[in-house]
């Protein structure tokens, strides 16, 4: 078994070498190794599982060093595995939706050329993530850590010839450079503090070093978390990350990689518990992105920036919960694995919706398709009852309990962290309704409209005015995965909460106690679903009951601004660029003046010296016996006087 | 010894012959096989004589580069066979009566020469470079060494296909005056060896088939300047012998040391006078800085190495330095330890003025065989640095940068071999633009030389580099490092240069050919080519080898 978990890694990173590597021959077949590699991991997870299912609640943990990595004096690192309850949800999560996504691609990305390439970006990126989560020590993780910001770039920029998918993807790894510098000190700060960077000696004795040192590695673990897991204030390059192929959207800037941050926080629990200022700067962090992300969700047209605001504001709610200690880890995780599935899903759909309307993107572009697309419609609604925590879908379940849990906070904290948590879960139904009417119902504003004299705003719609669209459902290469992620989100929260099933299952990992709210559980259910309404019913009547513009209305101030991501592109403008640039230009000076006239100085005082030197050498011999001769007198006179001194 | 008087002896010699037992008078001890290396090249030489002589021409050339080969790969067996039976250790002796040390040093010296010969031995032989005359092929020596440039005799020597196969045996006689050289163990071994490997290079010098003038004069300049250090050293070798009554070199160790073993009556009134030891090592010292091309006894170097054929100039220019340094250490390290406080400072000064000198010097070079001459010159201050640790890992370390450095010169020169133009060699710098985009395998190669000569990490340059400064530094000599870092600095400009003159300048439209060579030529590119990366890339074995070899015997 501890064999498997190598595999487990290597074959997706030989599917990718495979790829990458095989050139035009693999091009016909490239797509299906690609699916088969995801799968075939997805089936040695499962077998990995089931044999950890096998065993006592307390004994599920499988450690394998693999190789001795970096043996250099003191400083030893080991490649090796760690394969416990946490990991191994995530391995199921990762291959599983991977599997799915993969298949999908084969039919959304059946007329690119380089398709072959796609696939082999998609098996780098299971490689990686999975290598982030089996990892036993900080420093293997950060090494999967960087591999899926590599590949999260790369697919980012699939379609390079795009400016904008190319600056988006720049973006994208500039922003996650911060989070990973913060990694990196984070590692080297328990590295000076333990003197190792497995997780087991570092966390069973986290408590032994001072409050101060796990503050700043607390502090510099959550940046690298938000800059992985779009958080405020690393939280603008997702938005762009959009620019991406959308199975990448589904799998990476929903489902998977961007909760990298939160397996993170939860893994390094025991850090975070002994150290409450960085803890609180995490539940700080969580509850403002869930806010910023909603908000930002309700203002977008362009469907995949709007689910890309929602997925900020999900992941928020997964900080937010982890930053709650033993009460909220597992409850993070939870909603971190049903979010995979219903944000997958929703993804999926959005695709499937755009592969049927000509890659057109404005939802005000849209309305009426549930007829056109009634499999995308019904579990694209399907993720979409699940998100807003409709009763007895996923969401209800992993959401609800994590606004119990900051309610269960107690004090000022808790009525603040669940206040917000509620309120989040208002704008959450309102935003996704808003989504879903603008889609699915409503007029089909796709078709040309009889006055075109308002010039367009967008524009993709530039692009494709003239062309008019002719929606029609995918293949089912496609709605297969959606049917299955549909499945997932309707079933996976109520499966997990039979007799505290998942609970009981990640506790050993993470811990879990219950806290003493101040309100009843019953209360905050009902709160949740009163505020769930209120949100569906003011976007219905927003959206629903009136017309909707083609162009976007002006809009209040609060509108514009979360239509520019809420200014956060401007500030970082200002403060960043525009700081930066000022510095950049000082430096310039003094590069100019100082060093290169020091540099220019010395070349020509080189140069002047041996013009002046090489003129010594005259070529007549004489002059050479005569260099000779005086040499040896200084020779003769320098060792006498050495003597003499 | 007999206890008989030696006039008994005589006496009983020619009297009672028959009665008696007859006393021998003992025969100077010779381990021949531990002189083997030296032996055997010489003996090669002598037998390349006989070749000359007796062969017809049409065989000679063939026969004697064979045969050169062979006695020296025999040569070099016999050096290893030597340090595999722990000569260089546990077994180091001195040999010969103790005129010959046979020890660590002086046999990974030998086997460098010998290897560095070897290469030469292919260049020398390469003849597809030039177009054939007049039918005939030629190489880089004259047709006939006497005949007087653009003379009639010398046209006639053309037309007639001579070529000077005595090349071979002139190179094995150099070869055999500077195995000897480092494993000097006493002061007129050490003159003799120095006037047996000096003698064959000036005439080496004289032979280039181009510019017979240039050729010639830097011939009569080395040996005009080469025969007054020689006569410098001479006299200091007289002021030691008359300061210590000996001139082995432990002896005079012995007396530098306050422990002299036996008074000579005659010298008893200057022995253990200090102004003549300080004088006479000096005047030594002087002899062999002017082999080693350290400043101010550098000014024959650019000379030489641009006249002398280019082959001939790659070997001088790797072996002479193994031999000279070789010596040097041994002399600093075994005659004059008591005196460390004295010479120390000198060489400190020497080093820093070669290394100065030479990189600034180089920096308006624009002819490629005087740029690299004065990159010897500054290399040698860098060697220099390693020699005043006077610490093992100063040995050790001159050692290993010795091998690195002269593998790498002996690739670059022959790769100035192959540019050409019709004039023979290309070897004005402006030419070599855009070299890099007409033959960029050569280019490169010639790139990788450099950096080495850079010292370039990943190149045999960097690795001996660092050993030398890292010698120096912990010897105390941490100022002289840091001359020596900011000397790199320089010489690294004059080196990039040429590789941006190579790859990014434009080429000339009538610039030089890359000639191809025969397999000889390129054989000697890529053995310099492969040490220069292996001893960068992996050099713990070589400085191991380099760290066990590192103890004089006395």
């Amino acid at each position: 078994m501890e064999n498997l978990i190598g595999l487990l890694v290597l074959v997706p990173l030989l599917g990718a070498g495979v790829l990458l590597c095989g050139g035009r021959r693999l091009d016909r077949a490239g797509h299906w190794i690609g699916t088969l590699v995801a799968a075939l991991s997805f089936v040695i997870g499962a077998v990995l599982f089931a044999g950890l299912l096998g065993r006592a609640a307390d004994d599920r943990e499988l450690d394998v060093t693999v190789f001795s990595w970096v043996p250099v004096g003191g400083f030893h690192a080991d490649a090796g595995f760690q394969l416990d309850q946490l990991s191994v949800t995530f391995v199921l999560l990762i291959t599983g939706v991977g599997s799915l996504i993969h298949l999908y691609s084969v039919g959304y990305m059946a007329h690119d050329e380089r398709r072959r390439r796609f696939f082999g970006y998609l098996n780098l990126f299971l490689a990686a993530m999975l290598l982030l989560v089996l990892a036993d020590n900080y420093l293997l993780l950060y090494v999967g850590w960087e591999g899926v910001g590599l590949a999260s770039y790369l697919l980012i920029g699939f379609w390079q010839h795009k400016p904008s998918a190319a600056t988006a993807a720049k973006k994208a790894f500039l922003v996650n450079r911060v989070g990973d510098v913060g990694l990196s000190i984070a590692v080297m700060l328990m590295f000076t503090t333990f003197g190792t960077f497995a997780f087991g000696p570092v966390l069973d004795h986290a408590d032994r070093a001072g409050e101060g040192r796990l503050t700043a590695i607390g502090l510099m673990l959550l940046l690298a978390a938000c800059g992985k897991s779009a958080q405020v204030p690393l939280q603008s390059w997702l938005g762009d990350a959009m620019e991406g192929p959308t199975p990448v959207s589904a799998l990476i800037h929903a489902a998977t990689m961007v909760t990298a941050g939160v397996y993170l926080i939860t893994r390094s629990a025991a850090i975070f518990d002994a150290a409450p200022v960085a803890q609180a700067a995490v539940v700080a962090v969580g509850a403002v992105t869930l806010l910023f992300g909603a908000i930002v969700g309700c203002a977008k047209d362009d469907i995949k920036k709007a689910l890309a605001g929602s997925t900020m504001s999900q992941i928020g709610y997964m900080v937010l919960a982890a930053g709650l200690g033993p009460l909220g880890y597992v409850f993070a995780i939870m909603h971190l694995v049903t979010h995979g599935f219903f944000k997958a899903g929703l993804f999926l759909g959005a695709g499937s919706v755009m592969h049927g309307m000509n890659d057109e993107v404005d939802m005000r572009r849209y309305g009426g398709l549930r007829k056109y697309m009634p499999v995308t419609f019904v579990t694209f609604g399907l993720g979409y009852l699940a998100i807003i925590g409709f009763p007895g879908l996923s969401g209800f379940f992993s959401k609800d309990k994590i606004i119990e849990a900051a309610f269960a906070k107690g004090g000022t904290e808790g009525w603040i962290l669940g206040g917000a948590a509620l309120l989040g879960a208002a704008i959450t139904a309102y935003y996704m309704t808003r989504v879903m009417v603008l889609t699915f119902f409503g007029e089909e504003r796709w078709r040309p409209a009889p006055s075109p004299d308002e010039p367009s705003a967008e524009p993709a719609a530039a692009a494709h005015e003239g062309a008019m669209p002719h929606p029609h459902e995918s293949p089912k290469v496609m709605t297969i995965p959606m049917i299955v992620l549909a499945a997932g989100s309707v079933l996976a929260g109520g499966l997990f909460s039979i007799d505290d099933a998942f609970v009981r299952w990640l506790s050993p990992v993470t811990g879990h106690e219950e806290g003493n709210s101040p309100v009843g559980a019953l209360t905050v259910t009902a709160a949740t679903m009163v505020v769930m309404v209120l949100g569906v019913a003011l976007a219905w009547f927003q959206y629903g009951r009136r017309p909707v513009p083609v162009t976007p209305p002006r809009g209040s101030l609060l509108t514009r601004a979360a239509r520019r991501d809420l200014l956060q592109d401007d500030i970082n403008h200002i403060v960043l660029v525009r700081g930066g640039d000022h510095l950049v230009r000082g430096l310039a000076r003094v590069d100019h003046g100082l060093v290169d006239g020091a540099v220019n100085g010395t070349a020509a005082a080189v140069g002047g010296a041996s013009a002046r030197l090489r003129r010594l050498q005259n070529g007549f011999a004489r002059s050479y016996a005569v260099s000779m001769f005086g040499g040896t007198a200084v020779l003769i006179a320098a060792t006498l006087l050495m003597r003499a001194v | 010894m007999s206890p008989a008087a030696p006039g008994a002896v005589v006496h009983s010699l020619w009297t009672t012959a028959a009665a008696e037992a007859p006393v021998k008078i003992p025969g100077p001890v010779i381990e021949y096989a531990e002189l083997a290396p030296v032996l055997i090249v010489l003996g090669t030489a002598l037998v390349g004589v006989l070749v000359e002589a007796f062969l017809p021409r049409r065989l000679r050339h063939p026969a004697q580069a064979l045969l050169a080969a062979v006695g020296l790969a025999a040569a070099f067996a016999a050096v290893v066979a030597l340090a595999a039976g722990g000569y260089a250790n546990g077994k180091a002796h001195p040999a010969a009566m103790g005129a010959v040390a046979v020890d660590g040093p002086a046999l990974f010296l030998q086997g460098t020469i010998l290897l560095t010969g070897l290469v030469a031995v292919l260049t020398f032989a390469e003849r597809r470079l030039d177009p054939a005359a007049h039918g005939r092929p030629v190489d880089s020596f004259a047709a006939q060494a006497a005949a007087v440039p653009g003379g009639e005799a010398e046209q006639k020597a053309v037309r007639a296909g001579l070529t000077t196969t005595e090349v071979f045996p002139v190179l094995l006689f150099a070869v055999g005056g500077m195995l000897v050289f480092p494993a000097a163990n006493d002061l007129l071994t050490l003159f003799v060896a120095l006037e047996v490997f000096s003698l064959p290079l000036y005439v080496l010098c004289a032979l280039a088939r181009r510019q017979r003038l240039l050729s010639q004069e830097a011939a009569v300049k080395y040996f005009l300047l080469g025969a007054f250090s020689s006569a410098i050293l001479l006299f200091g070798v007289a002021l030691l012998y008359g300061y210590a009554g000996t001139v082995t070199y432990s002896g005079i160790a012995d007396v530098v040391g306050g422990t002299p073993r036996t008074v000579t009556p005659a010298l008893a009134a200057t022995m253990g006078n200090d102004a003549l030891l300080l004088i006479g090592g000096a005047m030594v010292l002087m002899g062999l800085l002017f082999k080693v091309g350290a400043v101010p006894f550098h000014m024959w170097t650019p000379d030489v190495y641009q006249g002398a054929p280019t082959p001939v100039t790659g070997f001088m220019a790797a072996a002479t330095k193994v031999a000279a340094f070789g010596a040097l250490l041994r002399l600093l390290y075994v005659v004059l330890p008591g005196l460390r406080w004295d010479w120390r400072p000198v060489m400190w000064g020497v080093a820093i003025v070669t290394m100065l000198i030479g990189a600034v010097v180089a920096v308006t070079q624009t002819d490629v065989k005087r740029l690299l001459a004065y990159s010897s010159i500054a290399h040698a201050g860098f060697i220099l640095a390693g020699v005043v640790a006077t610490s093992p890992a100063g040995v050790s370390s001159v050692l290993f940068y010795l091998g690195a450095y002269s593998f790498v010169t002996l690739g670059a020169f022959a790769v100035v071999t192959l540019v050409r133009d019709a004039g023979g060699e290309a070897t004005q710098l402006s030419k070599w633009a855009g070299l890099g985009r007409r033959s960029p395998l050569v280019a490169a190669v010639f790139a990788v030389f450099l950096l080495a000569f850079a010292g370039i990490p990943l190149t045999s340059g960097f690795a001996g580099k660092f050993a030398v400064f890292k010698a120096a530094a912990q010897g105390g000599a941490a100022p002289l490092v840091i001359v020596g870092v900011l000397a790199s600095a320089i010489a690294a400009f004059f080196y990039i240069r040429v590789i941006v003159l190579m790859f990014f300048n434009e080429p000339r439209p009538e610039g030089p050919t890359v000639a191809v060579p025969s397999p000889l030529t390129s054989t000697a590119i890529a053995v310099g080519l492969v040490v220069t990366v292996v001893l960068g890339v992996a050099p713990q074995y070589f400085l191991d080898l380099a760290g066990h070899a590192g103890v004089f015997v006395r």
